[in-house]
């Protein structure tokens, strides 16, 4: 899966979590989204494992610093 | 689409949800309809987060949201809640009711309930959910010592009954307790369960006591280790987001959990449901009775099919046996319909288990709505179930009150959906709930009676009605705090008690109350009327009167005015006062008290009205029925019983 396809899917997940249009690109930080706090972030990761269909362990989770780790591991795993 | 437990398999998916949501204006009043209608998808954590924010928009902008009851709910337990509150308040839109969520800080348990002034108390929820589990109680293993094992299911025991008692006396609130799911950990395998001592059994033996402990306590057990069972321990235990985030279980089951709890809800507020509408082909048997006829219709053991569509009819067969009414809507001519219940050899369900049937040509949205009305229950009390899509859109557009499952393709799976669902979840039980079942079918023969029988009066002779007249008591106190939460049609003022409350008022002085039943030719149609009288001075004011809608037009409402007036004739009261409070439900009582002869004192523009009653100039009226009275003190001598 490139990870154009992973944008285009994650922008929907965004819009369900956050009710947020701000635009999403590799070095969008938690910062940058209004309400992403450390619970909307598990809702985030909940939303991103049943859309993707991966399971991501929690240290994997704490480390993410960006939204393009995100989509890096996303790639990753759903690629497999 | 397979059969999945945590996706909720019998909703209907939800489709442009998100627009769906954006599209409700908050402040409108078809609001409430419309948040109920997307409540009733299969919605993950994210979607019941984006419902939830909806209803906050709708609560904002000032809506009342009249058609939903409302349950103020405190959240206290030992792991991370913020993830439940929203997917609480969201689901609750499904059971009809408006959830007000306090979450008690993390880790706060014992603070909360046990200080009076602590936000839990002083915010005085009706229920506190005291989500516990294994982490958070003294539950220990002690192979060597087996009794330090079993003192510590005693100290949880008594831990959670600390919370629950104090909860009580400081917030007023009935608790919630959770069973303890197991913890797929055995320290030998197997010989866990034989060996005492070990976490397993302690577990088992808490789960059990903690069980035994509701009883008439006026708290609610959620078995949550029994949805954990169901679910599978392997998936509900996830130490990752335990150890990440202190998730109490796997979040994904969030929307499964929060539907369990909600059932509670709703039966805590009397919202569970009384009917059960079948189909008949390709729903209670195999085939299509009118093309296939008696010998073509799959049904019964020997064949795969057949057997599938034999579960489905026990399923509803154990249902009716604790008082759910069955009733039948299908597109059929009657003969044929009637066919296999009178001579199929393997059919389960008799005609004189369904207390309505309806095999016409009609849309199935107008049978359904004849049903009720020929048993006097409301929609919001039906489910119906259907193999045709189209049937269940069709129903679920018109009559958006009916429960409708989804169903699988395979019918061997009808029957799981149902007892998925929860329709009929209930927190009490009493045999006279088991009989309900009869007592309409009774009704219904009334009924048809009553088309019959040329004057009124003369007819309700004919049915030999005995009614009966005491105050609470003990033995009384579930079913007349039961009426007093779900009756809706027939109910003057619509305030709901508690069990606590009505146990208040058995003690309290300055209270007048009453229980009725009514027997007739018929049956026993059980408890059907509660009155709580207020007493100020030389007057009483009926603060509750409500009556089952079955007993209507038997002269029932003369007679428990008459009864009213007696005893307040008695106390010594010299004026009874009425009141009427209008909703979205009680039409029908509008010109209650004026139909029995009140004086209307005061009307106000929103249709609340008062009305009054000269004690002394009452006359005792003849009714068709005897009167007995039991559990008054003073005795009072049964002067007025007529014929």
């Amino acid at each position: 899966m490139g990870r154009g396809e992973v944008y285009e899917r994650l922008k929907k997940i965004f819009l369900d979590v956050f009710d947020s249009e701000t635009e999403i690109g590799d070095r969008t930080t938690a910062a940058d989204v209004e309400g992403w706090d450390s619970l909307s972030h598990i809702r985030l990761i909940l939303a991103v494992e049943k859309e993707f269909r991966v399971r991501f362990a929690a240290s994997e989770v704490g480390m993410l610093k960006n939204v393009g780790e995100l989509v890096g591991l996303i790639t990753a795993k759903a690629g497999s | 689409m397979t059969w999945s437990l945590p996706e909720l398999p019998w909703l209907p998916a939800a489709e442009e949800f998100r627009e769906r949501c954006r599209a409700v204006d908050p402040a409108s009043s078809g609001a409430d309809s419309e948040l109920r209608r997307l409540a009733n998808h299969t919605l993950d954590i994210n979607q019941l987060s984006q419902l939830a924010r909806l209803l906050g928009r709708c609560e904002a902008a000032g809506n009342a949201l009249k058609t939903l009851g409302t349950v103020r709910l405190a959240l206290l337990g030992n792991g991370t809640l913020s993830l439940l509150a929203p997917a609480i308040r969201a689901t609750g839109l499904r059971h009809g009711l408006r959830v007000e969520v306090l979450e008690a800080p993390f880790g706060a348990v014992a603070q909360e309930a046990l200080d009076a002034q602590s936000t839990v108390s002083q915010w005085k929820p009706d229920l506190a959910l005291l989500a516990i589990d294994h982490r958070a109680l003294p539950l220990i293993e002690s192979i060597d010592n087996p009794g330090q094992s079993e003192n510590g299911v005693v100290d949880s025991l008594s831990l959670i009954q600390t919370l629950r008692t104090n909860l009580r006396e400081n917030a007023g609130a009935a608790s919630i307790v959770q069973t303890v799911p197991s913890v797929p950990a055995a320290l030998f395998g197997s010989f866990d369960a034989a060996l005492p001592g070990t976490l397993g059994r302690a577990i088992d033996g808490f789960n059990r006591e903690l069980a035994d402990s509701i009883g008439a306590s006026g708290d609610l057990l959620f078995d949550v280790a029994s949805l954990a069972a169901t679910v599978g321990l392997d998936r509900w235990h996830d130490s990752a987001n335990w150890n990440h985030g202190k998730l109490p279980f796997d979040p994904h089951l969030t929307p499964l959990y929060a539907d369990h709890l909600c059932r509670l809800l709703a039966a805590y507020r009397g919202k569970s449901r009384k009917v059960l509408v079948l189909d008949l082909d390709n729903t209670l048997w195999g085939g299509v009775i009118g093309d296939d006829g008696l010998e073509g219709i799959a049904l019964g053991n020997g064949s795969a099919l057949g057997e599938a569509f034999l579960s489905v009819q026990q399923m509803a067969l154990r249902l009716r046996q604790r008082g759910i009414v069955l009733a039948v809507s299908s597109k059929n001519d009657e003969a044929r319909a009637l066919e296999p219940f009178r001579s199929h050899p393997e059919m389960l369900l008799h005609e004189n288990h369904i207390a309505c049937f309806q095999a016409n040509w009609e849309d199935k949205a107008t049978n359904i709505r004849a049903i009720a009305e020929e048993l006097s229950l409301g929609l919001d009390s039906f489910v119906f179930l259907d193999d045709n899509p189209a049937e269940r859109a069709l129903v679920r557009r018109f009559l958006p009150q009916v429960a409708v499952p989804e169903l699988p393709a395979d019918p061997s799976q009808y029957a799981s959906t149902i007892w998925a669902a929860g329709y009929f979840e209930a927190i009490a039980y009493s045999s006279e709930d088991g009989k309900r079942a009869d007592d309409y079918q009774a009704n219904a023969s009334r009924r048809k009676l009553e088309g019959a029988a040329g004057d009124l009066d003369g007819y309700l002779r004919s049915l030999k009605m005995k009614i009966h007249f005491a105050p609470f008591d003990d033995p009384g106190r579930a079913r007349i705090s039961q009426l007093i939460n779900k009756s809706n049609q027939f109910n003057l003022t619509t305030r709901r008690y508690s069990e606590v409350d009505v146990s208040d008022m058995q003690r309290q002085a300055g209270i007048f109350t009453l229980q009725v039943r009514l027997a007739d030719m018929f049956g026993d149609n059980g408890m059907i009327c509660v009155i709580v009288c207020r007493a100020e001075g030389s007057i009483w004011e009926i603060d509750t009167w409500l009556m089952s809608c079955r007993v209507l037009k038997r002269r029932v409402e003369e007679a428990v005015l008459q009864e009213i007036v007696t005893q307040a004739r008695q106390a010594g009261i010299k004026t009874v006062v009425g009141r009427y409070i209008p909703t979205e439900r009680n039409g029908m009582v509008r010109e209650h008290y004026k139909t029995l002869g009140f004086d209307l004192v005061e009307q106000s523009d929103g249709g609340e009205s008062v009305w009054r009653l000269d004690v002394a100039s009452t006359a005792d009226k003849s009714l068709p029925m005897q009167v007995i009275r039991e559990g008054f003190t003073p005795v009072i001598l049964d002067s007025a019983a007529a014929e």
